[in-house]
């Protein structure tokens, strides 16, 4: 489904991923953890596109397409989406014309049937209960005024709209409390099928005793340094990162 | 523009001066003198300085009143498009300046409520138009409201009398057909809601012919009595070819409310002067408005809020939207007098530039002489949030639609905050329509 393949990337000219290779197929979770500035939340932006930063060399193919030849728009009309770890503010545009806009956009791009109002309001009902919410947050400005917590679990509600078929979420976990952590988890566990896959980008192994990764991924200094089962993500609380740092300059010797 | 004679004006203003009545004569008299002494305004003259009116000044405009009339050739079809959707409520509708009773309403208002063209009201020698009429738009204020007083003929008239209530608002339609092209008309309305009152007023000026060339020069003065409530609405599309330079003067008295939505988006070079004075404790004036220019239109707002007793309060937000060419004025003072203590006020103006060659002179201007007040001012001009942009289309949307959405946003968060449902949502669809095309 994804193949990274010796990424770099850079922004401001200073070099943030020194060389990413990762594959993820259907079905799978993936976690790709590391300390702050490792380059985790790096990857999700040049995944999605964001105009900031540079690709410097390698590639990824998305389905076969090469994913960085792509807009950021035509990425989600192909079945990617990235839970942003900072959901941005759209004050003026409401939840339910949003996400309506979003989901005919990428109908539109694969030539079928926009929805009607009504008929998406009956879509958007059973998704609301996935992230247990009522119809209320529809009619609320995107994101406008929310809590950190309400944001994120607005991404999820978008996500499960969207229905893409690998999802990354960014750090999704900061600043959730232990509640709106499990509404999120439980989301996104009801959201698996065998045809999509995630990528769970965090920091602490907190988020994977409910989201159980296939795979994880350790990111120092914009390689992977580490990867395993998701034992490692344990091995990685207990040990702390310190521990992966002595082992990248091991393996660096 | 110097050298306008008394005599020339005299001869502009036509016929109506003689049924006009006695009081008025001289008033009229003033401002004809006023304005031949001071002219045009130069962009010499700080409140003129960006707004430069030598296309007005240089042109000769014929009064429009000696045109052929052309009300008969309107047709209730060709104004419905213009009426919210409501064509019951009082409805004044002026053809190229002239009262026209065939298309006008002013059906089933409650006693105490009276609605009249202004041309009428003087004819009948009216007592509430005799103490109210030009005391509040002063010639020496502005040339433009000199010269309208001068020359003024007709307009609307509402008067609600203490304690009654309008339910439903009264519109002023102000209506151009291709015929108005090289004329000028002066509108005056006045709008005088009485203690403990309540009305809500919509002030349209559109055009059938969106190409004419013609110059709208209107004064409206509203008081807002003591403890009432007033609703007003101004709502400006005149051809993108026309010149239309207005002044709103308002008077709200002890515990009154005024609150004002005022939309420009006509107009070659549209100039709005907004002043309001709080003329008495716990007066309160919200004022909210939008400007959406393109081409090479010019939008100016100066609006004044007089702050002269303490405890009252005025909010402002005015959004601008600009593409092409165009350019926005937008001047907000605050005069804070030195008794006028535990004055809130705000002021917001914020524009949201869509070209490189659009431009926004902004000038907030507070002149506060009391020191027990809470006053605030904030300008913006700047682009779309590049963060916002990327949001929207990393759920898919396309660049353009992204751009279109988020600029109907930051519009529809200041058109929220009409008043009036119909309005509101007649403005909304206008907004969506015109940033389709811009």
């Amino acid at each position: 489904m994804l193949s990274i393949n010796n990424l770099h990337a850079s922004v401001d000219g200073k070099e943030i991923l020194k060389g990413i290779s990762l594959t993820v197929n259907p079905g799978e979770i993936h976690a790709i953890m590391g300390p702050n500035g490792s380059g985790k939340s790096t990857l999700a932006q040049v995944l999605a596109g964001h105009p900031a930063y540079h690709v410097t060399d390698g590639q990824v193919l998305f389905e076969g397409r090469d994913l960085l030849d792509m807009e950021p728009e035509e990425r989600a009309q192909a079945g990617f989406f990235l839970a942003f770890q900072y959901p941005v503010e759209l004050p003026g545009v409401t939840n339910a014309y949003f996400l309506r806009a979003a989901y005919n956009e990428i109908r539109k791009s694969r030539g079928e049937e926009e929805l009607d109002s009504m008929d998406f309001l009956d879509l958007l009902e059973e998704k609301l209960k996935l992230v247990e919410w009522g119809p209320e947050i529809m009619q609320r400005a995107v994101n406008a005024g929310f809590s950190g917590g309400e944001k994120k679990r607005n991404e999820i509600l978008q996500l499960a709209v969207l229905e893409p078929r690998l999802a990354v979420l960014d750090e999704t976990d900061s600043g959730l409390d232990i509640d709106a952590l499990r509404t999120v988890a439980a989301g996104v566990n009801k959201l698996r099928r065998p045809d999509n896959a995630f990528i769970v980008i965090t920091h602490y192994q907190r988020l994977l005793n409910y989201i159980v990764p296939d795979r994880v991924h350790v990111l120092s200094d914009g390689k992977v340094v580490m990867s395993g089962g998701k034992e490692l993500a344990l091995e990685l609380e207990a040990k702390g990162y310190e521990w992966v740092d002595a082992q990248a300059e091991a393996l660096a010797q | 523009m110097s050298g306008v004679s008394v005599k020339e004006l005299e001869g502009l203003a036509g016929p109506a001066t003689v049924e006009g009545p006695e009081w008025l004569e001289p008033v009229r008299r003033a401002a004809m003198e006023r304005f031949a002494r001071t002219g045009f305004p130069s962009a010499r003259e700080e409140e003129w300085r960006f707004t430069p009116v030598t296309p007005i000044a240089q042109e000769t405009w014929q009064p429009a009143w000696t045109r052929e009339p052309v009300a008969a050739a309107v047709s209730r079809e060709q104004i419905a498009p213009f009426v919210f959707g409501h064509e019951e409520w009082a409805t004044l509708v002026f053809v190229n300046g002239e009262y026209t009773p065939e298309l006008s309403t002013a059906a089933g208002l409650p006693d105490g409520v009276l609605v009249t063209s202004l041309g009428e009201a003087l004819r009948n020698g009216d007592e509430v138009v005799r103490r109210h009429l030009t005391r509040y738009a002063r010639p020496e204020d502005n040339p433009f409201a000199a010269l309208n007083t001068a020359l003024l003929r007709d307009g609307g008239f509402l008067h609600v009398a203490g304690g009654v209530e309008l339910s439903a608002p009264l519109h002023l339609l102000f209506l151009t057909t291709a015929d108005a092209a090289g004329t000028v008309t002066h509108p005056r309305n006045l709008v005088v809601v009485e203690r403990n009152a309540r009305a809500a007023v919509v002030e349209s000026y559109v055009t059938l012919a969106p190409g004419a060339r013609y110059w709208t020069n209107p004064v409206t003065e509203v008081v807002t009595g003591a403890n009432s409530w007033v609703e007003h609405a101004r709502i400006q599309r005149e051809s993108e070819s026309a010149y239309h330079v207005a002044t709103t003067q308002v008077e709200v008295q002890r515990d009154g409310h005024y609150r004002s939505f005022s939309m420009a988006m006509g107009a070659a070079l549209a100039r709005h002067n907004l002043n309001v004075r709080l003329a008495d404790q716990y007066s309160e004036a919200l004022l909210y408005g939008l400007y959406i220019t393109r081409g090479e239109q010019l939008a100016d707002t100066h609006t004044v809020l007089y702050h002269d007793h303490p405890n009252c309060h005025s909010w402002e937000v005015y959004k601008g939207i600009l593409d092409g060419r165009s350019r926005a004025v937008f001047s907000g003072k605050v005069v804070v007098q030195p008794e006028a203590q535990k004055t809130d006020a705000k002021q917001t103006n914020r524009n949201l530039v869509l070209s490189d060659h659009a431009k926004v002179d902004t000038k907030p201007q507070l002149e506060i002489f009391a020191d027990d007040v809470k006053c605030t001012h904030g300008a913006t001009v700047g682009r779309l949030d590049e963060r916002a942009r990327f949001y929207a289309r990393s759920r898919g949307l396309p660049a353009e639609v992204a751009d279109r959405l988020l600029t109907y946003a930051f519009a529809a968060e200041v058109v929220d905050e009409v008043a009036i449902a119909p309005v509101r949502e007649e403005l909304d669809r206008l907004v969506f329509e015109r940033l389709g095309a811009l």
